[in-house]
């Protein structure tokens, strides 16, 4: 389909960014989640910012209605942060929650409506067990035909996989660089799940053993733990634990304003110069297995809509819900050609001092996949990337100034992707 | 006699005498499986039900070792993987299917381009796609 060239009604900022701690919290709920994100996120507006002043909020939320039982999750999470009677949004696109959230605050925004608005994502996940979340997860495919097939989450990305092995001689040495290479990232982010590389995994691993009396294992290196099943057992062949995001709770927001009044905020505005939105229906039926539709139309919306080229964007967070997820979206998003997504990869390309960097968060691999706010999240990193507050894994000796942020729901049935510049 | 309804009712019931069934486009010919009621490229409203020969081959695959809770109560799970994919049929369209009589302990051994034949499985009462090496 040849999308028409869109534009956005007037300039969009974003001014202010924050996200709660994600993890797995026994004690919280999700409105104390969206909490902690809101308090973050006004504390990181330069200028100060009265909350009254913000005049609807979106929130991207998966399923609240399964996971905690909860729906009609939109007016709580504003009640808790005070914003009761304004207008509030819930958005649902499985794993893109968040991002349709943000690209409906920036289309309200920009469409003169508001000029102040919050965008967020909400998720709490860790009440079920692995087993309920694996079928919550489930419902965002095709129940009749890819559920009923007995397809998981992480089984069609499985089977993306070896697809992408089969057409390109991708391998799942391949696989465990995108996940040694998020780790390493997460291990400097304090607010992601993990907040350790694979080789800290490793050694807190090795010290337990000791400690207890254990035999010591025998791990070379992270290949050598990575291949390992007793420790990295296989979840759905070729993918392992490592390769899979965690089940998360986690919150984030940002907050969302008109271009003319964005230096009321900060001096550092964000804009957003780019947004698009695709869909498809299940994998089965897409003409190529190892590539998402939606993603690919989605980014060239938003590239045609932002006036810049795969090649302009200096950093990226992309949707690695799954190893396989981060190789295909670098290829989708034109940062490689279809099948060098992996190759790239392994020569540290993506890394955090590499030409492209992605996933400096950590990703959703290692920062967690709280599902609707990983959107996001996304979008905070990029806040904080451009922003040169990332501290220690800020991109090094780069002057950043465009970014991107792709978020996909389920295998690619929804995927939302902005552009963000700083001048 | 009328057309059955192209619901996925209608598809399990086939499914259940062993028929892989899909929905054809009486004005333009264009093949729908799974079926539908209304055409995707023309949009009317005037299928037909066809049968497929239920042959193709492998497209892509996977071996679940945390499978949902329905698949736990079949017995698969950690111990027992249990194979599911995506078959690309002779007519063309592709559909995700339960895939036995391969060894899923081993996936390195399955290969994609596989020759597939159907071969419906039935599990508390309720009849699934499957397909087999041919
Ligand atoms: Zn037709």
């Amino acid at each position: 389909m040849q999308t028409k060239m869109r534009k956005l009604g007037r300039g969009v900022a974003l001014v202010g960014a924050g996200m709660s701690k994600f993890g797995a919290f026994q004690d919280k709920d999700s409105r104390d989640l969206f909490v902690e994100a809101f308090q973050e996120m006004l504390h990181s507006v330069d200028k100060g910012v009265d909350p009254n002043d913000i005049e609807a909020i979106y929130v991207g939320n998966f399923s609240s209605d399964l996971f905690e039982g909860q729906g009609h999750i939109g007016p709580i999470m504003s009640d808790w942060v005070g914003l009761i009677p304004r207008p509030v949004t819930r958005t649902e696109g499985a794993c893109a929650s968040g991002g349709l959230a943000l690209r409906g605050a920036v289309i309200a925004v920009a469409s003169g409506l508001y000029d102040i608005v919050l965008a967020s994502g909400v998720e709490k996940m860790t009440n079920l067990p692995t087993a309920e979340v694996t079928d919550t997860l489930a419902a965002a495919s095709d129940i009749l035909y890819e559920a009923s097939a007995g397809f998981t989450f992480p089984g069609l990305y499985a089977a993306i996989a070896t697809a992408h092995m089969a057409k390109y001689g991708t391998t799942i040495e391949h696989f465990q660089r995108v996940s040694i290479k998020n780790h390493e990232n997460g291990a400097l982010n304090p607010k992601g799940q993990f907040n350790s590389s694979i080789r800290q995994i490793m050694d807190s691993r090795m010290a337990r053993a000791k400690e207890r009396g254990l035999p010591l294992p025998t791990w070379q290196d992270e290949f050598d733990f990575l291949n390992d099943e007793a420790v990295n057992p296989t979840v759905a062949w070729p993918v392992k634990l490592f390769d899979c995001s965690p089940i998360t709770d986690g919150a984030a927001c940002v907050l969302v304003v008109a271009q003319e009044i964005a230096r009321d905020f900060t001096d550092t505005p964000i804009y957003i110069i780019g947004t698009g939105q695709a869909a498809d229906y299940a994998l089965h039926q897409r003409q190529d297995l190892t590539s998402i539709g939606a993603a690919r139309a989605a980014a060239q919306e938003a590239y045609a809509m932002a006036g810049v080229k795969a090649e302009d964007i200096h950093i990226a967070e992309v949707h690695d819900c799954f190893t396989i997820a981060e190789i295909v979206a670098t290829e989708d998003l034109g940062f490689f050609e279809p099948g060098e997504g992996a190759r790239a990869a392994a020569e540290g390309i993506t890394a955090r001092d590499g030409a492209k960097p992605i996933n400096t968060s950590g990703g959703l691999k290692s920062k967690g996949h709280p599902v609707g706010a990983s959107g996001i999240g996304q979008a905070v990193e990029i806040w904080q990337q451009l922003r040169g507050q990332a501290g220690p894994r800020q991109v090094p000796n780069r002057n950043l100034a465009l970014g991107l942020s792709h978020n996909v729901g389920a295998t690619g049935g929804t995927c939302a992707i902005h552009i963000y510049e700083r001048r | 006699m009328a057309d059955k309804p192209f619901s996925h009712a209608y598809f399990e019931e086939y499914l259940k005498e062993k028929k892989l069934m899909a929905a054809r486009c009486r004005h333009c010919g264009r093949l729908h499986l799974p079926p539908r009621p209304m055409c995707l490229d023309c949009r009317r409203l005037d299928m037909e039900w066809v049968q497929l020969k239920g042959r193709g081959k492998l497209a892509a695959f996977t071996c679940i070792a945390v499978g949902p809770t329905f698949m736990g109560q079949q017995g698969f799970g950690r111990d027992n993987p249990y194979c599911t994919g995506i078959v690309e049929l002779e007519e063309g369209p592709r559909i995700s299917a339960h895939i036995l009589g391969v060894d899923a302990q081993h996936p390195e051994t399955i290969q994609i381009g596989t020759p597939m034949i159907m071969d419906p499985v039935e599990w508390q009462e309720k009849t699934f796609l499957a397909f087999r090496p041919a």
